[in-house]
């Protein structure tokens, strides 16, 4: 990261309470005191500017400023924390001492001297709210909705929505982390309701990244999210009833790779593993995949949702492989929980706000490419569905129990895709269903830059991929049984 | 900085905001609406709050977490005409408040004009503010929420061998205080206060770990389940779950447990929502006066409990809440509506903007006994996972675990599971209730058995 970048986000805060680096010296080393292991100061300001259309007027937009400090005192395994809405001297005081108050004050500690690094950055610290003017975006979103309607007559209800955010941090802590980070993040959404014969479905996509909003005028992309969202909506007015049991899945490339982030991603967070309540606990070097699966979490993807030049806790941003050819070779870490594992962090230490502590969380996380062409895939399936599009998953990291929810399928019968389904749950065990991975495709893709990841109440964004693959059996949960 | 900033000390037991703060958050209102005006607004509302809170978790008998919070900010919505735009910050710093004012006036010089916009009708705003005894604010204490976390913990962990470990037992009090107003001359505040217990607890066995939780929230520590109960529950919960065994696929009667038929209530509580009505993307579109449920049962609102979870005088715009049907003997009475999705509709408020107030399933109850007996071969749901929920389609297909009843007993656990059906037919066909009704919460419901769902299992 270039050191221009770290320090604006740095002054920018730091200005905002009239705040000097003696002062966060000062407040330092009297938050530690003997028992106190780490001290951490994390300065945010977040701007959010939000457009959205709906029955063909662009009826609401919203402008949001969240600004703060998130004080953590961490003491083996405790911590302390305290968060405040006013980046001041005294409100920065009174939050360091409450933080502290886990531990009795004792002789203090002197803070270790901050280490500046050169870091490589993964997007730049551009403010793309500014990049389109209001005017335009206005523009962009009428645009939209004339568009997807023009493409089908039975087009009845278009929500198109924009949305642009600009994040500063800056984390100083007494282990030496002294940097700032400057965060753009977009994304863009058009969702549609069709109606025939008195039926009605709905379809939706959408995209974003860490960079400006110049990307949806170029290529068509704005108009591709619509003709999507109503090419899923006009497929859905065709779909019969799901069945319901085991079946071989072939599950699409990009999104539907929430399938990893569900049955492994989490299970392989550190914080589960430290308190050995996650089902992948204690497994480290066995086999817990099919050898076909090789799976990463790769913050350092140029400007994509999930990516991070450093993490919340200013560990730079890292590739971490932790499924390779199968077998389990790491979990994906924060500080808190790397130092009491004995391992380094990975850079996984996110946390929504100042208003909340960091927790390992994913990145992006995917499958790397296999051998197999896709059609051969399909047609190496009797009768199974093929998932294309998902909505989103959930698991229990204790059991290894998932579920992801398929918003647009089909059947597979004799080796080919023949009629589209409704959407059904898809239930399975992770370690029991990546051992059931039988043939893994050469079309890696990584989803459109929509994810959202919930963890004890936090949403921060993150990215999925994979390649097509195909599990031989997993439980579909439709109504035809 | 003029707002409520209340002090978060240390050990401290006092009460945290007093009626004094409710006329500072009002008066703070009022200047953010003067504001407003002056910068050219021809209508405005505005939401203030300020919370503060106390968050203790215990895990394996000692402190994990010790979390003070504070959030305070206002949102605020404008008007130019018909045209609107909104603003919010956690900043309330003089100049942040003209920087948002700023912010929500600038972006109603760009939204489009909207008819149907707007502020609530004046005759309908709230006149009347009982006390609602929303109040109850234990101490801040560390200590006493590090003894119940402990001890809920500790309860579960002592109850049998098979409680493998405790993922955290939590304790929490917070202190709210809010103020609303608009340039209708509406100018309101009031404080409130939550405490909270959970316990998160996992059973081993040779088959592997099942995790449990049990949750109790109430507006003062005293209305809580005692730690002894929540750790006691998790604790069982943990245990029933495990050593899952298969059962075949099948159309089988479903009964969703207490603690998840609050959420199957939800959804049909959406589907009679306004926004989904005006867009016409509701499987109940246009339903008033139609069959939406089994006619056994009605879903009636009571906002005005003193205590309650979900007791208010008004919703977010200042309209005023009433006691009323939203199901009455299965038959649709009220969509849930906004002024502006009334107005979409042509139709009222129905002081609906912020949801529902301690809506209360009302049937024939019997003891959930009686209803596994009547259920006698199928699932009881005590768990579901995803979002397999389509408000459009009326498509339901989700992921779910709990146990077995054979003989109209706990036969075993099951897991891996998914449960599909419409939810039309999943409300029409909702045949038993039990007694086992939570009261402390804003769906206030016990289990419902459902006479038939698809069920599928590997």
């Amino acid at each position: 990261m270039t050191e221009t970048v770290s320090n604006s986000a740095k002054q920018d805060l730091l200005t905002t309470g009239d705040i000097s680096d003696g002062q966060l010296e000062t407040m330092m080393s009297r938050m530690m005191s003997r028992e106190i292991d780490r001290g951490e100061l994390f300065f945010q300001c977040r701007r959010n500017e939000s457009w959205s259309l709906e029955q063909g007027i662009v009826k609401s937009a919203g402008f949001s400023v969240s600004r703060g400090i998130g004080a953590r005192a961490i003491s083996g395994e405790k911590s302390g924390f305290a968060y405040a809405d006013d980046i001041q001297l005294d409100v920065l005081e009174q939050t360091s001492s409450a933080a502290r108050s886990i531990a009795r004050v004792g002789s203090s500690k002197s803070t270790n001297v901050p280490v500046k690094r050169q870091l490589p950055e993964f997007y730049q610290g551009i403010d793309p709210i500014v990049s389109v003017s209001k005017d335009d975006k206005v523009k962009l979103l009428s645009r939209i909705d004339k568009f997807a309607r023009s493409l089908d007559p039975r087009v009845k209800e278009v929500s198109v929505s924009i949305n642009a955010n600009h994040e500063s941090t800056y984390i100083y802590s007494s282990d030496g982390t002294d940097h700032g980070d400057v965060r753009p993040l977009v994304r863009f959404g058009v969702s549609v309701v069709v109606e025939q014969n008195g039926r009605r479905e709905n379809g939706n996509s959408g995209g974003g990244g860490r960079h400006d909003l110049s990307w949806l005028y170029e290529n068509e992309t704005a108009e591709n999210f619509a003709r999507e969202a109503v090419r899923q909506a006009l497929t859905n007015l065709e779909a019969v009833d799901a069945p319901a049991g085991p079946m071989p899945v072939v599950l699409g490339p990009g999104w539907p790779g929430v399938l990893l982030h569900e049955a492994v991603g989490h299970g392989l967070e550190g914080d589960f593993n430290r308190k050995g309540t996650s089902t992948f606990s204690n497994r480290i070097g066995e086999l817990v995949a099919s050898p076909l699966c090789t799976i990463v979490d790769d913050a350092t993807i140029p400007n994509r949702r999930g990516s991070l030049t450093i993490d919340d806790e200013g560990t730079p941003g890292q590739r971490t492989v932790l499924i390779e050819n199968g077998v389990l070779r790491g979990y994906m870490q924060d500080k808190l929980n790397a130092k009491l594992m004995g391992v380094a962090s990975t850079g996984n230490g996110r946390r929504e706000s100042y208003a909340h502590q960091p927790l390992p969380r994913m990145t992006n996380t995917f499958m790397l490419a296999g051998n197999s062409d896709p059609e051969e895939i399909v047609k190496s399936v009797d009768r199974g569905v093929y998932a294309k599009t998902f909505g989103g998953g959930q698991v229990d990291i204790t059991s290894g129990q998932f579920v992801f929810s398929a918003t647009e399928a089909y059947l597979i019968e004799n080796g080919k895709i023949t009629v589209p389904v409704k959407g059904a749950t898809l239930i399975g065990n992770g370690p029991e269903i990546m051992t059931r991975v039988s043939m893994v495709g050469n079309d890696l893709e990584l989803d459109l830059g929509v994810g959202v990841c919930g963890k004890e109440g936090q949403g921060v964004p993150v990215g999925v991929g994979q390649p097509t693959l195909k599990i031989d059996q997993i439980t579909v949960g439709g109504t035809q049984a | 900085m003029t707002t409520t900033l209340v002090d978060v000390k240390e050990d401290t037991a006092q009460t945290v905001h007093t009626p004094d703060d409710e006329a500072k958050l009002s008066e703070f209102v009022s200047r953010i609406l003067e504001v407003a005006k002056s910068g050219g607004a021809t209508a405005a509302e505005v939401t203030a709050g300020d919370d503060v809170g106390l968050d203790v978790k215990m895990r394996e008998g000692d402190i994990d977490t010790v979390e003070f919070s504070r959030d305070r900010g206002f949102d605020i919505t404008v008007y130019r005409g018909n045209r609107r735009g909104n603003a919010s910050t956690t900043d309330t710093r003089e100049e942040s408040i003209q920087e948002a004012v700023n912010a929500a006036l600038a972006i109603a010089e760009h939204t489009e004009e909207d008819s149907f916009s707007g502020l609530a009708d004046p005759d309908m705003l709230a006149v009347n503010f009982p006390d609602l005894d929303l109040y109850r604010c234990d101490p801040m204490d560390v200590e006493h929420l590090k003894d119940a976390a402990q001890t809920a913990e500790s309860t579960a962990l002592e109850f049998d061998e098979k409680i493998y470990r405790s993922d955290g037992a939590r304790a929490s009090v917070s202190s709210n205080c809010v103020a609303y107003g608009n340039s209708l001359g509406f100018l309101h505040a009031y404080r409130s206060s939550n405490s909270s217990l959970y316990a998160d607890v996992i059973a081993k066995s040779s088959n592997g770990m099942q995790r449990a939780a049990w949750f109790t929230m109430a507006r003062q520590r005293s209305e809580l389940d005692t730690p002894e109960f929540v750790g006691t529950k998790a604790a069982e919960h943990a245990i029933r779950k495990l050593d899952p065994r298969p059962i075949p696929t099948g159309e089988y009667p479903v009964l969703f447990d207490q603690t998840v038929a609050m959420g199957l209530i939800l959804h049909i509580l959406n589907a009679l929502s306004g926004r989904p009505q005006y867009l016409r993307s509701t499987y109940l579109l246009d339903s008033l006066e139609k069959q939406v449920t089994s006619t056994e049962v009605s879903l009636k609102e009571y906002p005005f409990i003193p205590g309650a979870m979900g007791s208010r005088a008004y919703d977010s715009e200042g309209v005023a809440t009433s006691e009323k049907y939203i199901v009455e003997n299965g038959m649709a009475k009220n969509y849930l509506l906004s002024s502006y999705s009334g107005r979409k509709l042509g139709m009222q408020s129905t002081g609906n903007a912020s949801g529902v107030c301690n809506l209360t399933v009302e049937a024939q109850t019997l003891p959930l006994t009686d209803v596994l007996k009547q259920m006698d071969r199928g699932l009881v749901v005590t768990s579901l996972m995803g979002q397999g929920v389509n408000i459009l389609t009326g498509d339901y297909s989700r992921g779910a675990s709990g146990y077995w009843v054979e003989n109209g007993e706990y036969a075993h656990a099951v897991d891996e599971l998914t449960v599909a059906a419409k939810l039309d037919d999943m409300y029409k066909n909702m045949v038993a209730f039990g007694d086992d009704v939570e009261t402390r919460r804003n769906i206030r419901t016990g289990s419902i058995l459902i006479s038939n769902m698809t069920v599928a299992a590997l």
